[in-house]
């Protein structure tokens, strides 16, 4: 079973809310953070946490294990989630 | 102001302009809300898609429509939070694909 995707998202993107919809239909569990929605330290270390796999910052930023996945994109999504 | 209010106001101001909205009209209102809650929490319309650095002279680029729509639409048919598009795209006469992020890096590592 591939590892639990991990997401950095916004709440108010619609990619965001749609990656994270595609993964509820498909009955994926995920973990997730809206980072617009932290302050202050918390912030900053999720900013860090983020670069770290994402030097652009922008989001959605997907993890699922060693494959980092930048937006929504659906194909990516699948092959790194046997869908 | 409401979601759908904004949406009657800025789709008379905007398709004169040649920008069309997305045609899945309940994610054009929710992208709409985001950009009222972004004025609410920040004092300006900063993009959904985009961590706003809470600063208006910073963020002057990304306050929708964002600096980088022309040339978004035009490469890709759509902006990059995918609230605009051109008249095709909005038609669905060209697919819908992934926008790049456009905005110069050093200017998405401000924390706010």
């Amino acid at each position: 079973m591939p590892p639990k995707p991990k997401l950095y998202t916004l709440s108010t993107c619609m990619h965001c809310r749609n990656c994270k919809e595609f993964l509820k239909e498909n009955n994926v569990e995920f973990e997730y953070v809206d980072v617009d929605k932290t302050f202050g330290k918390e912030r900053e270390e999720l900013i860090e946490e983020v670069k770290r796999y994402n030097k652009d910052l922008s989001f959605p930023t997907i993890i699922i294990g060693d494959k980092i996945i930048v937006g929504f994109k659906k194909e990516e999504l699948k092959e790194a989630l046997g869908l | 102001m409401t979601a759908e209010e904004l949406y009657e106001f800025l789709k008379k101001v905007q398709e004169p302009k040649g920008y069309f909205f997305n045609p899945d009209r309940k994610m054009t209102l929710q992208i709409l809300e985001g950009l009222l809650l972004n004025k609410e929490r920040y004092g300006y319309m900063s993009c959904p898609c985009r961590l706003a650095a809470e600063d208006l002279d910073w963020d002057k680029d990304i306050i929708c429509p964002c600096l980088y729509r022309e040339p978004d639409v035009a490469e890709y048919g759509s902006c990059y939070c995918g609230l605009y598009g051109s008249q095709e795209w909005s038609q669905g006469k060209i697919p819908q694909q992934v926008v790049p992020e456009r905005r110069p890096v050093e200017k998405r590592l401000k924390t706010g």
